[in-house]
Order: structure tokens, then sequence, then C-alpha cells
């Protein structure tokens, strides 16, 4: 069911990522997504960022067309939401490591926090290009995670990839679970650092999507399509998709290399 | 239990239940999904000469469970990249039936000729599509262009051609027969509705392309009628498309004279198991109705096709 709601506030988080708010009933869970339609420009499905209460909130890098019309966004403008879809974070894991790529964060610190709030123990590995783009630091500090920071330039915390320190966080503890968003190839990596371990990975992925009903076939993903079976995968389920890391397809249902 | 299996216009198939083009076609691996859940064939999204985005989003509008507002605009690889989701599907073990479309006769042969050797067991020329400029229904609206271009497809390839049917027009039945005249191996009917959906608030048509094409429950009547009389018009096998998502409903397609059916929306609003949860149900239903064959059910409702004695006679519809 699509509703048409004004946004009720914007919050500049980085330079290229901004919060929208905006009164949405139906209930949803840290995972899920909505498809956002900018009136006049797309519609494109995006992970809320905020899923508590009737206020909630999507986190959208401001790249891209339809983006740079998002980053244009006031509170008052309206956009149409349908929605929630897809599944969402599973919460049973006592020790998580949460691994978030630029604005992979968006759809992960809920979830984080809702796992904080049931008692899990969170550590962050946050990693972005460079200090100003670290998206949501503060609100994994916010609700007790322990945050590992890498950026692409050393402008803080370690220099290099995210993953150099999911590395060393895999070495010196244990965890029950990974949950990570951000590049597909970087999820990949995380993937395979975790498999020796036996730690399951749970992936929340991206792809183009039309009808996020399941019927279009524009997110098709191996056996799956994201818009209905995701957006978040298991490591076991991702097994079993070549494309994983790999693939995508463009809009014209071409299979195209990351 | 009863016999599902048909024979369409030569092409066999394990039971009548198609999935119809444009849904789960983009992949291979769709495809193939489909065929694992007992679709009886799985028909690929419609192919043209180059790849095409479609439209931008929305495409799609939804009303509850009774239909389904799209305008995707045709999306589709292309049919020099597409053939490898063909063979990844037939891998699988699917029974594919290849969907093209064109905006000539000339196009339409040359999708063919290119798409019958990936496999394929039957071409399906869309002569329908309600929203594409230049294709669909914009070619297909009068029987002489349909009859030329099956025509040409026909003189072209061996295999079965098929030719999807719009409703959107006074005579149905009429591009059923000049799709025959063509040596069209069989007919589908119907695609989707021509329709719109507005948002007062932002007073603006929903879907990006302003008009869309309505599926699902709610045009159930329309593909029943027309059906009905083409199966009055024509002698080659019809196959029954719009709103079907019970053992009841391709019930009602087959006994108005189709052969076989196509299901697509209620994949969205039941999911891909609608087509193991039909054929489960469809084999019991013409049990109790005393039908050993699928095909001996097909026009029983037509007054000189063995309607049973005691039911109402020699009021089939009319046109008012």
């Amino acid at each position: 069911m699509r509703t048409v709601v004004p946004v009720t506030e914007r919050t500049e988080e980085t330079p290229s990522t901004v919060t929208l708010r905006f009164p949405f009933e139906p209930a949803a869970a840290p995972g899920q997504f909505v498809m956002v339609w900018v009136p006049g420009a797309d519609e494109l499905p995006m992970s809320l960022s905020y899923t508590v209460g009737r206020s909630k909130g999507i986190t959208v890098k401001t790249m891209g067309d339809t983006s740079a019309r998002i980053q244009a966004i006031r509170p008052g403008d309206l956009l149409g939401i349908r929605g929630p879809y897809g599944n969402r974070f599973d919460l049973s894991a006592r020790r998580l490591l949460v691994v978030a790529g630029g604005s992979g964060a968006a759809v992960l610190a809920p979830a984080a926090e809702l796992a904080r709030a049931g008692g899990a123990e969170v550590a962050v590995a946050l990693g972005a290009v460079r200090a100003s783009e670290l998206l949501f630091a503060d609100r994994f500090r916010a609700m007790g995670a322990r945050v590992d920071v890498a950026t692409d330039d050393g402008s803080e915390g370690a220099k290099g990839y995210v993953t150099a320190v999911v590395e060393r966080q895999l070495r010196a503890e244990r965890f029950d679970a990974v949950w990570t968003c951000g590049p597909e190839v970087m999820m990949r990596k995380v993937v395979d650092l975790a498999r020796p371990r036996g730690i399951p990975v749970y992936c929340s992925l991206e792809r183009h999507m039309k009808c996020a009903l399941g019927m279009c076939d524009a997110c098709a993903f191996g056996p799956y399509h994201v818009c209905v079976d995701g957006p978040v995968f298991g490591s076991d389920r991702l097994a079993a998709v070549a494309d994983f890391g790999r693939f995508h397809r463009d809009p014209s249902g071409r299979r195209v290399p990351f | 239990m009863a016999d599902l299996a048909v024979r369409l216009g030569g092409i066999p198939l394990r039971n009548p239940l198609l999935l119809a083009s444009g849904i789960w076609g983009e992949s291979g691996d769709s495809l193939a999904g489909a065929w694992a859940a007992g679709a009886g064939g799985v028909i690929t999204k419609s192919i043209g000469s180059e790849s095409r985005r479609g439209y931008p989003n929305p495409t799609v509008e939804t009303y509850d469970r009774w239909g389904l507002l799209n305008a995707m605009g045709l999306p589709n690889p292309g049919i020099e990249e597409y053939p490898r989701e063909i063979a990844a599907a037939r891998a699988q073990g699917a029974t594919v039936i290849g969907s093209v479309f064109g905006s000539d006769a000339g196009e339409f042969a040359r999708l063919a000729r290119r798409i019958a050797t990936t496999g394929v067991v039957a071409v399906e020329l869309n002569l329908s599509c309600p929203h594409a400029e230049g294709y669909g229904t914009e070619v297909g609206s009068d029987p002489a262009d349909v009859e030329r271009i099956v025509r040409a497809v026909t003189s072209e390839v061996t295999l079965p051609v098929i030719a999807k049917i719009t409703p959107n027009t006074s005579d149905p039945a009429g591009l059923a027969a000049a799709a025959e005249r063509g040596g069209a191996a069989a007919v589908s009917a119907i695609n989707t509705l021509r329709g719109l959906a507005i948002d007062i608030r932002l007073r603006r048509p929903v879907l990006a392309h302003g008009l869309g094409g309505l599926s699902g429950a709610a045009i159930k009547p329309v593909g029943l009628a027309c059906v009905w009389q083409i199966f009055e018009r024509v002698k080659v096998p019809v196959i029954g498309v719009g709103g079907i998502s019970s053992a009841e409903d391709v019930l009602e397609y087959v006994m108005a004279g189709a052969r076989a059916v196509e299901i697509g929306t209620a994949v969205t609003f039941d999911g891909i198991g609608v087509f193991g949860r039909i054929a489960r149900d469809l084999s019991g239903r013409l049990d109790e109705l005393g039908f050993a064959r699928l095909e001996d059910a097909v026009g029983t409702a037509h007054p000189a096709r063995g309607r049973p004695a005691g039911a109402p006679a020699g009021n089939g519809p009319t046109e008012a």
C-alpha cells in the first residue's frame, strides 16, 4: 500500500549522506526496506535507518541523478512510500560483529540498536573513504557498541579497507554472528574471512529493483529475488549464488560485473 | 488422478500451467525456479533487438489482491545477450517458450529466427503490450498487421508460433482469426487491459509512464469472454490468460475453450508455489467433475461441446 507523506526532518549526516524522517505507521523491522517515490524523478528501494515508532527514516547517499533530487528535498516536501518489504536481521546472537562500509551503516545502526537493547555485545567495524564520511559513528558509540574505524585515506582510524580491521577482530574475539552492509565486494570478503571460523555472516544486499513484489525479476539473484527473499542473506544461502560479490543486473536485466 | 498433460499446437506440456511472459523471466535461474515449482512451461520476458532499460519507476501499482497495474516498458537484455538465460533455464530441465517483440514484421521475423535457435519449444509474439510506443498493441490492433507479422514469422521458423492477442480493441477474436490465417499454431489471450492510476495528493499519474496495463483477478471475466469468442472463431488451440489464481479459474478458462493457461500476477500475490497448488487442485477437481483428462474438458461450456443434460440450455454469452 502506497502512502504519500511529508518529510518532517532533514539531517546531513556526512557531506554525501542525508537522513530524511517522515511519518509512516506500518510496523517495520531493521533490515527491511521501503520503496521511496520522489515524484517526477524515480522510485528507489531504501533500507530504513529508523524503524521504531511512527517516525521512520531513510539515510541516503546523494550520488546519481535521483539521489541529487533526494539531496534537494526539504521538510514539507512529499514522498511516496510503500512497504515495508523484505526480511529482517535475526536478533538472537549474543556477541555480534557489525561491519559497515560507507552508507551500509544506514541499515545496520537500527539493527544494532535493537540487539544492544536485547543485551547483545556489539563490536562495530566502520569504514569510509575519509573521516568526514564515517556514517553513524556517534550513533554506534551512543548505543554502547565498541567501534573500530578504517578510512581509505587514513584520516581516522586504520588506513585502508575495513576488512583488515575485521580480520583483526575475528582473530582477537569470538562472535556468534556477523552483520554486514556495504559494497558487495567488501561483503564477500567478510564472508570469506568468517567462513573458516564457522561464524555465520548476514549480508544486506542491494539490487536494482522495480516492483519490489517478487514479480518483475529485476532483482533476480541466483534462485532468489532480493526484494522478497532478502535483502538480508545469510552466508549459507549466499554459498549457492555464484553472482554474490561478482555480478549484478543492470535495469535491462543484463548481468554485469561489479 | 486426471491427466493434466496437454498438446498445444504440437508442443507436449506436462500440465497446462504456463508462466506468463514478463513474470520471473529476466533470468534463467528464475525461469528454472518457476519450472521447479510446477509450471508446465515457462515463457520468457519479451525480448527485443537491443537491450532496453524500460521505464523509470514507479512501474507498478497494486490494488489489494484483485489487481496490478504495471508499465515496465519492455525491459530486456536484448536478443544477443538473452540466449544465455534460456540456456541456463534449459540446463535445469525447463520447457521454455521464447517471447519476442518487434516494431514490424521484419523485426519480429529476425527475432523469432534467432530465438528459435536457443532450444525453445515455441515462440510467442507479443502483439499486445498496451503501453509501449511502437510495439505491442500499436502493431497488434489491426488484423491485417497481425496476419502479416505472423506470416512473416511462420515463413521463417519451423517451431510453433503463438500470437498473444490484445483485449484493447473492439474485436479480439478477429485478431485471433488473423493470426490463424498467418499460420499461428496457437493464440494466447489476453494481455493486460490499458489502465491508469492517479495520486490525488500529488495530482499526477502514479506510474512514471502514465498509462499501464491491468492484470489480476479483476480482468478474469474479460479474459474469459475473449477466450470464449476466440474459441468459436478459430480452430487452433487457445491459451487463456488473465486473473488465474486457482484450479477453478483454470477450469473456467478451459471450459471457455482454453487448452492451456498463463499465470502471472498470482505469482505476485501468492508466490511461485501457486503453480504446484493449482496443479494438485486441478487434478482433484477434474476427478470430481468426471473428466479423465484435462483435454476432455476443453470448450465444454459451449453449447455444442457437451454441456451436461439439465444444464441451462442455449444461452451462451451474447453481446448486448
